[in-house]
C-alpha cells in the first residue's frame, strides 16, 4: 500500500475535479452559487449531489449564468457567509466585471477554477488564458500541479481569504488534471474541519446590530485610497499565504511555499514554469541531472500575489532560464509570466539577470511531451555556454507556423 | 512504469473503464493515474482512454504513447484507427470479438501469442442486458495482466457500491462482467 503522509490520511484515486469538490464537501461553505461549464462541471455537480444528499448542510444556488453565479456568490459573502463557486474559461470570462467587485468590496469567496482555453476558435480544453486574463483583478490565484495540490489548495485557499479579505481561485489544468484519476491523500473530515476553522467576518450585513454601507459610490475623493488598500492587501497576502502555509504541513505533513524549487541547488539552467508542466518537466529534469546537466525548475503555487523577491534571489545565480507561458498576451511583447519574473530580476538583483527566454506552449490543449522540455533545455544549455544567443521575443513549441 | 490504450466509441465506457480499473489497482500498493483522451465524447465516435501504473509516484502529465497493454471495446475500430501505434516489443492486445487471436493477429500484423480475444459484447448483453463491453473488457485485462482477482473484485464491488449508490441495480450485473470475461479470455495456443 502507498503510505499516506498524515497518520490519519486514506490513500485514494481521485480526479481533479473530485479533488475540489471533495474538498469543497469537507470545507461545507454556506453557500455555493454556480452554472456548469466544461471543464469544471464535475466540481459543481458533484457538490450538489452532496446537497440533494443531505451529505452537506450548504446552500446551493443553481443560478442562469456565471455572472450571476459570481454576483450571487458576492451577496452571499457580504451577508457573512462562506462563499465558494467553481467555473473555467468563457465563465470566468462572464464573470469579469463581477471579480473586481468581489475583490474591491474585500470579499473572501473562493472560486474552484479549472484552466481552459479562451474562444475563439472555440476550443475546451487546457491552458491558462482564462485566469492570466483575470490577473490584475485583485484575486489570489494558486495554481495546482496535480489532484493533490488542487486538494490541498482548496483547503489553504479558505484560510488565506479570509485572513486577507481578499477573494481567491484554486486552479487545475483543464483535462490534463481536471479529468485524471491519480492518487490523492485525503484527511479526515473533521480534521479538514479544524484547519480551515469557523469563518468570523469582521462584518457582515446580516448583522443588523453593526450595520455599515457596502458598494457606495467613491469619485475622486475615496476611491483612490481604497483599490491602494485592495493593492496592499495583495502585497501582504504572501506572509498570509506562507503563514498558512506553515501550519498546513505542521498539520498534514505536505510543504507548500509561494513557489516550488525542484532540483536548483547549484543550477545553472532553469525553466519557471506552472501547473501539470512541471510534472513532465520533473521527468525530464531528472534525466537530465543523470547525465551531469545542471537542469533546475521552479513550479509557481502563487501567481497572485507574485513573489518577485524571493525569485530574483532564487535566478539570480541561474545562467540561463526559460520561462514557459500556457498563454499568450497577444500584446507585442511578452507573455505574462515572463514579464512578471523579468520585472522581478530587473527591479531587485540590480540589473544581474541570467539569460532569459520566453516559451508559449499547449494552447488550446496543444501536446507539451517530454521531448518538447528537453529542446527547451539544450538551448539554455547553449545559451549558458556562450554557444547561442537568447531569442528576444516570444518563441513557440509545438506549434505549425 | 507501464501504459494501457483503451480504444472505444463514445457510450460504450472506455474512460469509465479505465478510471475503474485505476481504482481498482491503487489497493494493490502502485501508483495510478487514468484519462481520457482530452476531447468531448460524441457518442459513436472513436475515444480512447489510458492507464499508467507504476511502482513510484507519477509526476508525467503529457500524452500516453508506448502502451504495453491495448484493449480494444469495439472491433470495428481496427478498421479505422491506428490500434497497435507505439505499442511496446511483444506488447499484448485485448479484442472484443469472436474471431480467433490468430485471425486478428493476421490483420493487425503481429504475433497471434500477442493478441487475446473475449466476447465482450456476448457478456454484456447476457449480464447487464446492455452493449456496453467496458466491465468485461476489465475483467480481460485483470486477467491477461496476471492480477489478483479476487481482492479487485472486493475492491470493484466496494467502489461501484459508492459510485452507483443512485443505481445499485447495475452493480450485480457489472461485477458479473469483469468475473466471466475474465474466465473465458482466451490467447493463441
Amino acid at each position: 500500500m502507498i503510505k499516506p503522509i498524515y497518520s490519519k490520511g486514506k490513500i485514494v484515486a481521485k480526479t481533479g475535479n473530485e479533488a475540489m469538490a471533495e474538498a469543497m464537501r469537507q470545507i461545507e461553505p454556506d453557500v455555493v452559487a454556480a452554472y456548469p461549464i466544461t471543464p469544471a462541471t464535475e466540481i459543481v455537480q458533484i457538490f450538489s449531489q452532496f446537497v440533494s444528499d443531505g451529505i452537506v448542510k450548504s446552500e446551493y444556488v443553481a443560478v442562469e449564468s456565471e455572472h450571476s453565479a459570481m454576483s450571487a456568490a458576492i451577496g452571499a459573502s457580504a451577508a457573512g457567509a462562506r462563499a465558494m463557486t467553481g467555473t473555467a474559461a468563457q465563465g470566468l470570462a462572464l464573470m469579469w466585471e463581477m471579480l473586481y467587485i468581489a475583490s474591491g468590496l474585500r470579499l473572501p469567496i473562493v472560486m474552484a477554477e479549472v484552466n481552459r482555453a479562451l474562444s475563439a476558435p472555440i476550443n475546451i480544453h487546457g491552458d491558462q488564458s482564462d485566469t492570466m486574463g483575470a490577473r490584475d483583478s485583485g484575486w489570489i490565484q494558486i495554481y495546482s500541479e496535480n489532484s493533490q495540490e488542487a486538494y490541498d489548495n482548496m483547503i489553504q485557499a479558505v484560510r488565506i481569504a479570509e485572513k486577507c479579505m481578499l477573494p481567491a481561485m484554486v486552479t487545475t489544468d483543464g483535462f490534463i488534471i481536471s479529468h485524471c484519476m491519480e492518487v490523492v491523500e485525503t484527511y479526515p473530515d473533521k480534521d479538514v474541519k479544524k484547519f480551515v476553522g469557523q469563518y468570523k467576518p469582521q462584518r457582515a450585513l446580516l448583522n443588523t446590530k453593526k450595520p455599515y454601507t457596502l458598494g457606495s459610490i467613491e469619485l475622486q475623493d475615496y476611491y483612490f485610497e481604497h483599490r491602494w488598500q485592495l493593492a496592499e492587501a495583495m502585497n501582504k497576502a504572501q506572509d498570509v499565504v506562507l503563514d498558512v502555509a506553515k501550519d498546513f504541513a505542521k498539520t498534514f505533513g505536505r510543504k507548500y511555499g509561494m513557489y516550488e524549487k525542484y532540483k536548483m541547488d547549484g543550477a545553472e539552467i532553469a525553466i519557471v514554469v506552472i501547473g501539470s508542466t512541471a510534472g513532465t518537466a520533473k521527468v525530464v529534469i531528472d534525466e537530465l541531472r543523470k547525465k551531469g546537466i545542471k537542469a533546475g525548475m521552479i513550479k509557481i503555487r502563487v501567481f497572485r500575489p507574485f513573489p518577485a523577491a524571493m525569485i530574483a534571489k532564487d535566478l539570480a545565480k541561474v545562467k540561463a532560464v526559460a520561462i514557459m507561458d500556457r498563454a499568450d498576451s497577444c500584446a507585442g511583447t511578452f507573455a505574462p509570466l515572463y514579464t512578471d519574473v523579468a520585472a522581478a530580476l530587473f527591479a531587485h538583483n540590480e540589473g544581474k539577470m541570467p539569460k532569459m527566454e520566453n516559451y508559449v506552449y499547449g494552447l488550446g490543449g496543444r501536446e507539451i511531451a517530454p521531448e518538447h522540455i528537453t529542446a527547451v533545455y539544450d538551448k539554455l544549455a547553449k545559451i549558458a555556454k556562450g554557444k547561442a544567443k537568447p531569442s528576444n521575443k516570444v518563441e513557440y513549441i509545438n506549434l505549425r507556423k | 512504469m507501464i501504459e494501457i490504450r483503451w480504444h472505444g466509441r463514445g457510450g460504450q465506457g472506455a474512460k469509465t473503464a479505465a478510471l475503474l480499473f485505476a481504482e481498482s489497482v491503487l489497493p494493490t500498493g502502485k501508483h495510478v493515474q487514468a484519462f481520457p483522451e482530452y476531447g468531448p465524447e460524441r457518442m459513436g465516435a472513436p475515444v480512447q482512454s489510458f492507464n499508467r501504473i507504476s511502482d513510484k509516484p507519477i509526476t508525467l502529465h503529457s500524452a500516453a504513447t508506448s502502451p504495453t497493454y491495448v484493449v480494444i471495446l469495439d472491433p470495428s475500430l481496427m478498421n479505422c484507427v491506428n490500434v497497435t501505434a507505439g505499442l511496446v516489443k511483444g506488447g499484448k492486445i485485448i479484442v472484443n470479438s469472436t474471431f480467433s487471436p490468430k485471425e486478428i493477429a493476421a490483420r493487425l500484423g503481429i504475433n497471434p501469442k500477442q493478441v487475446y480475444v473475449v466476447d465482450a459484447s456476448h457478456i454484456a448483453l447476457n449480464t447487464i442486458k446492455l452493449n456496453k463491453p467496458n466491465t468485461p473488457m476489465l475483467g480481460a485485462l485483470i486477467k491477461v495482466m496476471d492480477l489478483d482477482i479476487k481482492s479487485i473484485l472486493k475492491d470493484t464491488k466496494e467502489k461501484l457500491t459508492e459510485k452507483f449508490r443512485h443505481k445499485p441495480q447495475v452493480i450485480e450485473g457489472n461485477m458479473a462482467c469483469i468475473k466471466r470475461a475474465y474466465d473465458e479470455v482466451v490467447t493463441h495456443n
